[in-house]
């Protein structure tokens, strides 16, 4: 059982949890994940690791309400417990050696993953773009901190209601185009955010992380359930990932898969919501 | 008076027609009146080969001969032990190449019915208290990486001498591939965790969550005052066959179908878990594995599940037993046939694999006849799931972050006699030293390896 120390409303949707979890936070890297059960009915579901404490033997998780797994993690309150928590599991980025510009580009709640990303890579003196896209002004979060981690912060809103008009694709095109040179650009979001940021960047060849989020199950490499293919081979995100080069990725095929529970996933939302939502 | 009849006393089984739609255990076990009928056809031969072919050497005649003068307790303690897991190896060891398929009843009939006596044992004393085990401390700490057979029975053993043991599993279950691997019709779950329940009454430590070689590395725990180290991490990554259509929506490993099933209940209503609902589904391969994903379908609402096997039906590797449910179940079995393509809709689901015959060839290094593809003769199976069950390659997990620890070409751990690897005070057995095998053999190496860690502490001070 894993205590919630911290528990905070990002937006309306995204949620913040700070866990004990003193074994993880010794071990746990930039990119790295968990997987949590809620209780014992629960999914096995991952999640990136957004920050640690390796003093307070805490790790931080922010997540967005998407289906029944999350809804039910969110219901918990300071104080209560999730019954299982484990990690890190994944491989830590790797950030390209001797970088000296790096756009790190986040999406919605993936900004929370890519917060500690920029924050490690600024923390090592790198020139840090931190191209943050949401959907709209009131959904806006982390900007404080994202600000303090990054050279130049670049909030984008898709209805132009706050910072930048446009998705981060645009943003990041207009920054190639007018001469920012990237070593390196670190995409974290929804599966097509991050598909079309490597299409942004390929003519460049500019090398393009991409952090992805299969179906998983046990994490470690035993069930399969999160391959993906990378340069025409099968890979495990769980173990060999979950970091990838973006542009070896079949994203389509990810997409399709994550979509293979859709049907299912809406009737546990049902079923826990009374239909409402 | 021994009992002559050359078959073995029949046991009550759910009807085949109920049974292929519930998760309920297939095999409902002897009455202690047909337990006492059918012991009584032991000749309680004084060779005892029935010993020979077992790996952890149950004293078979002596606990068979308990049995038919009804001394249940009796004979239960004499398999007890050498064999920390009698209710789990009743029902799933493949007695017809090890005990049974050397027991002189066989030459002329049915051999005696030994898996089910041992497991009509273990039953039998289910229910009744059994004061544990406990022994005195001696003070030496070991710890035991994953909670499947080979570890438990290292625990087991090891708990017994006294020694402060900690398992450490990944998953949020103790019980490796008996909880998430082998469906519950044929290994009640209850039974696993009764197991696993008695070894926390001797004392055992168990800490779930944890994936040792990420939380915390084999060099790490001997810094943490373990003395030995035993690894136990099972068979591995499932492969798959680099065929066409392996991405699609609708393919699963047998691994990642049967833990949804059997781990996180994706059958019961009130737990979490999705799974797709299937209408016609492939398993591809022939071993225990492919028999309880093609079971598992079935029960889960199929109306056509296929095993599509290269070889022919002398060749499946799967027990016996499991074969024949399957076939009264109504599994069809497509053998003799090679999986070359796996075919999608429009919308990346499975709508149907392609297959290429094949015929048996020459024998290959395995001894069996090597099946070749018959050129020309491919056809299409209409499917809306594809299960791969073509085994595994060992997890290279802890492999990776224990420097010292060696594996062979393979992959797999490289050990001595006792279970030693090639790291002081680091032991391995099970799959992750045999590659995919059996329960009892993973049992078989747990015991040599708590021998041997047992020695090597005592000889350390
Ligand atoms: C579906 C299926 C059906 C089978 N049917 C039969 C049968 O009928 N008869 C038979 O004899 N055999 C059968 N087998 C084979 C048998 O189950 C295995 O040979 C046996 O379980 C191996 O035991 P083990 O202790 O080596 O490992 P496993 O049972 O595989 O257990 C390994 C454990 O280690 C854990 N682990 C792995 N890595 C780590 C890590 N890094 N840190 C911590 N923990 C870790 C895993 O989560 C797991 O719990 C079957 C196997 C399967 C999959
Ligand atoms: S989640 Fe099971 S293999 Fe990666």
């Amino acid at each position: 059982m894993f205590k919630i120390v911290t528990r905070k409303q990002l937006n309306e949707n995204v949620v913040l949890m700070e866990i004990d979890a003193p074994f993880i936070a010794a071990k746990a890297e930039a990119g790295q994940f968990i997987i949590y059960r809620v209780n014992e009915q629960g999914e096995r579901v991952p999640l990136t690791i957004a920050d640690y404490d390796r003093e307070k033997g805490t790790i931080t998780i922010i997540f967005q309400v998407i289906g029944g797994s999350t809804m039910e993690l969110a219901k918990l309150n300071e104080g209560d417990f999730i019954h299982d928590v484990v990690g890190p599991l994944g491989v830590a980025t790797e950030y390209k050696e001797g970088a000296k510009r790096i756009a790190v580009v986040g999406g919605g709640v993936g900004c929370a993953i890519a917060y500690p990303q920029a924050k490690k890579l600024f923390g090592m003196g790198v020139e840090v773009d931190l191209i943050a896209g949401f959907r709209s002004k009131n959904i806006v979060i982390l900007e404080d901190e994202m600000s303090k981690a990054s050279t130049h912060l670049h909030i984008c809103t898709d209805d132009g209601s706050y910072g930048y008009h446009g998705f981060v694709t645009n943003k990041l095109q207009e920054l190639i185009d007018s001469g920012a040179e990237f070593d390196e650009v670190i995409a974290i979001g929804p599966v097509p955010m991050m598909k079309f940021v490597c299409q942004v960047t390929k003519p460049y060849g500019i090398k393009t992380l991409v952090s992805l989020n299969p179906i998983m199950i046990d994490g470690t490499g035993m069930c399969g359930g999160c391959r993906v293919t990378v340069d025409g081979k099968i890979r495990y995100a769980c173990v060999d990932g979950p970091d990838f080069d973006g542009h070896k990725v079949d994203f389509d095929e990810l997409m399709r898969r994550n979509s293979t529970y859709r049907e299912d996933e809406k009737k546990h939302v049902c079923r826990l919501t009374g239909g409402v939502r | 008076m021994p009992n002559m009849s050359l078959t073995k006393t029949p046991i009550a089984e759910q009807d085949p027609k109920v049974r292929a739609r519930n998760f309920k255990e297939v095999t409902l076990g002897y009455t202690p009146e047909e337990a006492m009928e059918e012991a009584k056809r032991c000749l309680n031969c004084k060779h005892k080969p029935c010993m020979t072919g077992c790996p952890v050497s149950v004293r078979i005649p002596e606990f068979i001969a308990k049995v038919a003068e009804g001394e249940f307790e009796e004979a239960y303690k004499i398999i007890k032990s050498t064999n920390a897991l009698p209710a789990v190896c009743g029902r799933v060891c493949p007695q017809e190449n090890q005990c049974e398929g050397k027991c002189v009843r066989g030459i002329k009939g049915e051999p005696v019915a030994i898996g089910r006596l041992e497991r009509f044992c273990a039953d039998y004393m289910a229910d009744k208290p059994v004061a544990a085990e406990k022994a005195e401390p001696n003070g030496h700490k070991v710890a035991v990486v994953g909670a499947g057979p080979s570890s438990l029975t290292v625990a087991g053993d090891l708990a017994k001498l006294g020694y402060d043991v900690t398992i450490f599993e990944a998953f949020h279950t103790a019980g490796g591939v008996l909880m998430y691997g082998i469906p519950e019709f044929r290994l009640p779950k209850t039974i696993v965790q009764h197991e696993i329940d008695n070894l926390t009454a001797m004392g055992v430590k168990i800490m779930t969550n944890m994936v040792i070689g990420k939380v915390l590395s084999i060099d790490e725990l001997m810094g943490m005052g373990y003395e030995a180290v035993f690894v136990g991490s099972g068979a591995g990554l499932p492969r798959f066959m680099g065929i066409e259509g392996e991405g699609l929506v609708g393919v699963y490993s047998a691994n990642e179908y049967l833990t949804r099933i059997n781990l996180m209940k994706a059958y019961k209503d009130e737990y979490a878990t999705p799974i797709l609902k299937s209408k016609k589904v492939a398993v591809v391969g022939g071993g225990n594995v492919a028999m309880d994903a093609a079971r598992s379908a079935m029960r889960l609402g199929a109306e056509h599940v296929y095993i599509v096997y290269r070889r022919s039906m002398d060749e499946l590797p799967a027990r016996k037993e499991e074969v024949h449910h399957a076939q009264e179940e109504g599994i069809e079995f497509l053998v003799l046939n090679n999986p070359v393509k796996i075919l999608g809709d429009e919308n990346g689901h499975v709508r149907g694999m392609e297959c290429v015959k094949m015929e048996l060839g020459e024998p290959d290094e395995s001894g069996r006849r090597r099946p070749v593809t018959i050129e020309g003769s491919n056809f299409e199976l209409e499917i809306d799931t594809a299960i791969m069950s073509i085994g595994t390659s060992p997890n290279p997990l802890i492999r990776s972050t224990t420097p010292g620890l060696e594996a062979n070409k393979h992959g797999c751990l490289i050990v001595d006699e006792t279970e030693s690897t090639t790291k002081e005070g680091v032991y391995a057995g099970g799959d992750a030293v045999t590659g995919a095998a059996t329960v009892i053999l993973a049992m078989g190496a747990g015991k040599k390896a708590a021998a041997a860690i047992d020695e090597y502490i005592k000889n350390k001070k």
